[in-house]
């Protein structure tokens, strides 16, 4: 027969997947995958260098003359400065065991986002440029170079590094698996520390960090605003449950801090977890007299300066600690986000010492929070958790009997700081429908949200959408086999990002942050019989007259 | 139905090589990844792809419920419409049946009744292409639904439950200033 088959027919009209190596396909940066170029002003604003109108889409992106000499020098100094990243260039053995883990790849099947591709992009330049080995094969000509593995720093490199490196949320799923503990995540933050070095960053990082630096959120969002949504969250509560709750702000010689990411404030569902927060500590005040205020200044967690580099990291993780300072608390309280507590735990060490600051202890059970010894910062499930051990909060789960819930470990707090069995013992004390999903896509092997690490822009939506797939998929699994209709998680990326990849994927699962549970379930002293929840959604049985 | 029975018969070597064909359109790569790992959870891709097209064939041989066939449609279509595919790369994997079908059956091929009949399964095949063509659209759009509403629908949303968003207020402002040109206007 020689008629063309509809397979030939098809890959007449568009052309095939490539089937060259991939160090010989050329980089194609497509729309709904890259993010926009940051806005110069919010590059200058931090004080970050070569800000500039670019477009990753064009020819030229307008990059200093000598864009590879200050690559380079950068490669070098952060080759001396961090052992870890000299390491991890050097012991990778190309076993491919971290290749498939990566939810960009299996949602994306673009080989390029295999880890051990991802971090092959800077290791191909520094086996040309940094080892004597690729001094060596060099001078055989660039055959061999390649073979070896090793390749010259070009400007299509660049734009390969550029367009992958933020395809990778940082999440540290592949480091799990490597048997050398090589951290991918790790090669992407010194990637993107080196890409910000000649001005190529992404908006969606360069003006939540500028935002913060100036007005201490990532929305710019200024102090009035903040209290008064606080001071809105206060009536909605008023409404369901009877209670008055009247949070403090910026008062000095409170004991505690409580800083939480804006998204708790400024965006649903995260507004119901930060009513949560509000009611927890009303409770905790009439009962036990808990002492702890807001700060309209250290209004936001999340640091987006981490995204970008070390010292613009230091610099809006510092605020906090400057306003624990400026009111004199003993200690932080930390909400439900991601990313802060991984620059909290991982990095504090080297930002601080907070040692203005007292070792955490609560005032409520006398729980030392040896954990915190170091950071003085106190993740709200530890506390949480450690208050329900000792019998502290009056619960009544079955408010939450509406919600069949399953728990997403958010990367940073799993992977990133071990915090596994508390938000589950949390879960299991405020709900009774709970479960979990398959075992291994949770805990320490669980699957990013598809939007860490500040890819949670909308114009690469498609890019937010491969790399949600893997989580969504296990959601899905969960939804069909037990009817489960919330997912809880303990971030504020997360429940921006898995609300719109639910939508996309499950529409049928809704999500939520931990405390907004806690606080269904909670029971404050003198509240009126609830009829709803904190989404003025009724409770089971109080569906109304109507409902019959 | 002589047809149906034969392909009864080799539904499951049918099934496989349509899958084959499929996850070719991958780097290759990719689609050693999406053929050898079993684990739905590893690789929900593969393990879609596999599942809904057995399930799609299997009810191409029954009739064709539209319900039936959109729910195991609508997974791939999803998976296809967010991946580096054009329209019709995203869709057109349904069109290799038709050659799987041809090439196992190359010997019944030509008796007439096989013949007839496999010109009628064949339409079904068109009509399933039709299917998948609208929820391809579906989910495009939802995309782009997304991307311009979910700064909206989340942030604006929160400021104004909490009355932080200054409304045009239901009252009609003074409008003089627009007589005045719709009379100019007249007037010309
Ligand atoms: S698992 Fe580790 S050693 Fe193996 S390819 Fe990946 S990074 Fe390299
Ligand atoms: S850190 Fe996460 S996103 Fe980055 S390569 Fe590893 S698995 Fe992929």
């Amino acid at each position: 027969m020689s008629d063309p088959t509809p397979e030939e027919l098809l890959l007449g009209i568009d052309p095939k997947p490539p089937q060259t190596g991939w160090m010989d396909t050329p980089v194609e940066i497509k729309k709904g995958i890259y993010c926009y170029a940051s806005n110069p002003k919010s590059v200058e604003y931090v004080g970050l260098p070569y800000p500039r109108q670019w477009n990753p889409i064009e020819e030229d992106w307008n990059l200093p003359e000598n864009w590879k000499e200050i690559i380079y020098k950068g490669f070098r100094e952060r080759l001396d400065r961090f052992r870890s990243i000299k390491v991890f260039m050097d012991i990778c053995v190309r076993c491919g065991a971290c290749a498939d883990k990566c939810h960009f790849f299996i949602g994306s099947g673009d080989p390029k986002n295999m880890p051990v591709l991802r971090a092959e992009l800077l290791r191909s330049v520094y086996r040309n440029d940094f080892t004597a080995a690729g001094k060596i094969l060099g001078f055989f000509g660039k055959n061999f170079k390649k073979i070896g593995g090793a390749r010259e720093l070009t400007l299509d490199v660049l734009k390969e590094w550029w367009y992958y490196l933020f395809q990778c949320s940082e999440c540290r799923r592949c480091s799990v698996f490597c048997p050398y503990g090589i951290d991918t995540a790790e090669i992407t933050i010194m990637g993107r520390e080196l890409l910000n070095l000649i001005g190529l960053n992404i908006d969606w990082i360069a003006t939540p960090a500028a935002n913060c630096y100036r007005t201490g959120n990532h929305l710019g969002i200024q102090p009035h605003a903040y209290k008064d949504m606080l001071d809105f969250f206060a009536d909605d509560i008023e409404d369901i449950t009877g209670i008055r709750v009247d949070p403090s702000f910026n008062r000095k010689g409170a004991e505690i801090l409580f800083i939480t990411p804006s998204g708790d404030v400024f965006a649903d569902p995260g507004t119901f977890t930060c009513m949560g927060y509000m009611m927890l500590f009303h409770f905790l005040q009439e009962k036990y007299g808990f002492d702890i205020t807001w700060s309209t200044y250290a209004s936001e967690g999340g640091n987006f300066g981490f995204f970008t580099s070390h010292e613009t990291m230091k610099r809006l993780n510092t605020k906090m600690y400057a306003e624990a300072k400026r009111l004199g608390v003993k200690w932080i309280l930390g909400g439900e986000c991601g990313h802060m507590w991984r620059v909290i735990h991982q990095y504090m060490d080297t930002n601080g010492p907070p040692d203005f600051l007292e070792e955490p202890v609560s005032p409520i059970t006398g729980t030392k929070f040896e954990n915190a010894r170091s950071t003085k910062m106190v993740h709200i499930t530890e506390f949480m958790a450690d208050l329900i051990k000792h019998g502290k909060l009056d619960l009544d789960p079955t408010r939450n009997d509406h919600l069949k819930v399953t728990y997403h470990d958010s990367c940073n707090t799993s992977r990133g700081m071990g915090l596994l069995e508390e938000p589950r013992y949390i879960l299991k004390s405020v709900c009774n429908n709970f479960y979990e999903m398959p075992a291994n896509c949770i805990r320490e092997q669980t699957f990013c949200c598809g939007s860490g690490s500040g890819l949670n822009a909308g114009e690469n939506m498609e890019l937010r959408m491969q790399g949600g797939l893997p989580r969504a998929n296990a959601v899905k699994y969960v939804h069909e086999k037990h009817d489960v209709n919330m997912l809880s998680c303990i971030c504020a990326i997360d429940r921006a990002a898995l609300l719109t990849s639910m939508e996309y994927w499950v529409p049928e699962v809704d999500v939520t942050g931990l405390t907004e549970l806690v606080a269904n379930a909670l029971i404050l002293p003198g509240e009126k019989e609830r009829e709803t929840d904190l989404r003025s959604e009724p409770l089971p049985g109080m569906e109304g007259d109507d409902a019959e | 139905m002589r047809l149906n029975n034969l392909l009864s018969q080799k539904k499951a070597a049918i099934t496989k090589k349509w899958f084959a064909l499929v996850i070719k359109t991958y780097p290759s790569e990719t689609a050693k990844f999406l053929k050898s790992q079993k684990d739905p959870f590893a690789n929900p891709v593969g393990r879609t792809i596999y599942r809904e097209l057995e399930a799609l064939f299997a009810e191409l041989l029954k009739g064709i419920d539209y319900e039936t066939i959109t729910s195991s449609l609508d997974p791939i279509i999803r998976i296809r419409a967010v991946q580096n595919f054009s329209p019709s790369q995203a869709t057109g994997f349904i069109f290799f049946l038709k050659n799987v079908i041809r090439e196992s059956l190359h010997k019944e091929i030509l008796e007439e009744q096989i013949i007839n009949e496999l010109l009628l399964f064949e339409s079904k095949i068109d009509e399933l292409s039709l299917i998948a063509f609208n929820l391809y659209m579906q989910c495009r759009e939802k995309i782009y639904e997304l991307k311009a509403n979910e700064m909206k629908n989340r942030t604006f949303r929160a400021f104004e439950r909490a009355g932080l968003v200054s409304e045009i207020p239901e009252v009609e402002p003074d409008l003089k200033p627009i007589i005045n040109i719709k009379e100019a206007s007249n007037d010309s």
